[in-house]
């Protein structure tokens, strides 16, 4: 059996296609022309640039009204494969949707997932799915036994996103089923986290802090150096867990995962589950007080010194340029 | 109000993982404890409950060698009675097959208001297993929940979003997970680890929840390779001597992003 047709769960946000959502039309169309995106939304809007990087049908949903996609997108996906329509392999983004939708969608098709992935792999009759573990020092492939639908999610940055300049995908309507008691959830208020300077996920220089910082006022040295250097700043589970800044700050295996140019860690020590968000940066400076920390493994320029200090100077040396 | 948590029961995180040479699976036949992530979502039933005016909490979780000592400190936080899932056969499930058990042993405690989970567990995290358990037990959910209340009976929940949160109304009964550091996790009293030794768990196989197949048979995938990544070298590491500052200036120079 070969690998016939691939559907991704596509997202919109400000009336564009996630960076996610193109990223995985671009490997899915190497896996097959016949590539179809689904989404929990209107596609008017995206249809163009969906196909422009593979798509050749989208099925949208419309508005779901305060239902949350989880249910109503995996409700969705359900009608149309019991409608005929039966993909061979979904792509889905490691994210608070995809995951939900995959998740409903497992169970709706009594199927096998596969999640973290960072590439996928057609060979003969074989769909191979990579995933890093042990803070990405190992790589697993594990191949689907039976028959697909193949489920698998896939960690930010995984393939490049790359237009193909393929026609606008044409729009199918998708039908959200009566979800009975599923459906119980209601979206009532949508809170945007206002932040300025560059996204996380997508800048070119990060600076993140951690314990080692010692309290949550001296964050402010870890905004003020990612400002002048025009970067984002994040931050170790520790300090997200201890309140000192909002999740969305979070670099990370529960975080962000960021592959920016220059990645600084300041009062970072590294533990596993930090370094999976991370060791993709293509240069690593690391500020930490314990010569022995993990950071140093994988750090270009590793400091062994005090935050409290070098930070304050290196500030002070910017400003003057 | 009755509140049933999911807790994992996992090898001690600070130890290096490893996988069993014979099966490509994590090895988990050392001494197991309660994943972090967990102590969030019992502390959060025990508040819930407080708050409600009565009712318990009970915990289930699936573990080899009837490992109980990870569920023993939910016990001593102040859970109730719990339900061990052990089963050789249970060897080598997928997260589908271990939603399936766990919504099973949830549906044995007699269901409750509201089942919780971590949002993964520190080990494993393939991060499915709760809005799975939600769709096999027909229950609404609110994933990546990070800030939670009853309110006339209807949860009221602060759910994470890539952009910010969303505030989200569900109907009872509901499954939730919750996010690390939604609440302040207690530590359990001298007296709690006494009581925790006589509250009752009962040890279940799969077949006793009517769950087949499980294990390797229902896996529905297979690790067929192992191999190391490559490896990051370390850099140049120097000690501060307080103008070390001036080796990161000269590093972002370097690299033109200065």
């Amino acid at each position: 059996m070969a690998i016939n047709s691939v559907w991704v769960f596509a997202q919109v946000t400000n009336g564009a296609a996630t960076t996610g959502t193109l990223e995985l039309l671009t490997k899915a169309r190497s896996l097959s022309s016949n590539v179809t995106a689904v989404l929990g939304g209107d596609a008017s809007g995206v249809a163009a640039q969906l196909g422009d990087y593979g798509a050749t049908k989208v099925y949208a949903t419309g508005d779901l009204a305060g239902k949350l996609p989880g249910v109503a997108v995996s409700g969705a996906m359900k009608a149309i494969i019991d409608g005929g329509d039966k993909p061979d392999l979904i792509l889905f983004p490691q994210n608070y949707e995809g995951r939900d939708v995959l998740s409903r969608l497992s169970v709706k098709l009594n199927k096998s997932v596969l999640t973290n992935s960072i590439d996928v792999a057609v060979d003969g009759d074989a769909v191979n799915a990579t995933t890093p573990i042990f803070g990405g020092n190992t790589l697993v492939t594990t191949t689907f036994t039976g028959e697909g639908p193949y489920l698998v999610a896939f960690r930010p940055k995984s393939f490049a996103a790359e237009a193909s300049g393929g026609a606008p995908a044409a729009i199918a309507a998708a039908s959200v089923p009566d979800l009975g008691a599923t459906g119980g959830a209601k979206v009532t208020a949508v809170h945007v986290e206002e932040s300025t300077g560059p996204k996380l996920d997508e800048a070119n220089i990060v600076v993140s802090g951690g314990r080692g910082l010692g309290e949550a006022d001296k964050y402010e040295m870890v905004e003020e150096l990612a400002k002048l250097l025009k970067g984002a700043p994040g931050a170790s589970r520790a300090i997200v867990d201890a309140g000192w800044v909002p999740y969305s700050y979070q670099v990370g295996q529960t975080g962000k995962v960021v592959k920016p140019s220059v990645y600084i860690a300041a009062g970072i020590s590294g533990a596993t589950q930090h370094m999976v968000g991370m060791k993709g940066a293509k240069n690593i400076i690391a500020i930490n007080k314990d010569k022995e920390a993990p950071i140093f493994g994988i750090a270009d320029l590793g400091i062994v010194g005090d935050v409290h200090k070098v930070l304050p100077k290196l500030i002070e040396a910017l400003k003057g340029r | 109000m009755n509140v049933i948590v999911c807790v994992k029961q996992i090898p001690d995180p600070a130890l290096p993982g490893a996988l069993d040479g014979a099966t490509n699976t994590l090895k988990r036949d050392g001494k197991l404890i309660l994943d972090d992530s967990d102590a969030y979502g019992v502390e959060m039933a025990l508040q819930l409950v407080d708050a409600a005016g009565g009712g318990e909490v009970s915990i289930i979780s699936m573990a080899p060698n009837g490992e109980t000592a990870g569920m023993r400190t939910a016990l001593a936080m102040g859970a109730a009675k719990g339900i061990l899932v052990s089963d050789p056969a249970l060897q080598g499930s997928d997260a589908l097959t271990t939603a399936k058990v766990l919504a099973a042993a949830a549906q044995r405690l007699g269901g409750a208001d509201l089942i919780i989970a971590a949002t993964e567990s520190s080990d494993g995290y393939t991060g499915t297993v709760p809005e799975q358990m939600a769709e096999v037990l027909g229950l609404p959910s609110v994933t990546f929940a990070k800030k939670v209340k009853i309110d006339g009976g209807v949860l009221k929940a602060d759910r994470q979003t890539e952009e910010g949160y969303d505030e989200v109304e569900c109907a009872l009964p509901a499954l939730i997970s919750v996010t690390a550091g939604v609440v302040e996790p207690r530590y359990p009293s001298f007296k709690g680890i006494m009581a925790a030794k006589s509250k009752p768990v009962e040890e279940v196989t799969a077949s006793d929840l009517g769950v087949t197949p499980a294990g390797w048979a229902g896996a529905g995938q297979k690790v067929t390779l192992v191999a190391q990544a490559e490896a990051r070298q370390a850099g140049e590491i120097v000690e501060d001597d307080g103008e070390s500052f001036g080796k990161i200036v000269a590093f972002l120079e370097n690299l033109k992003v200065i």
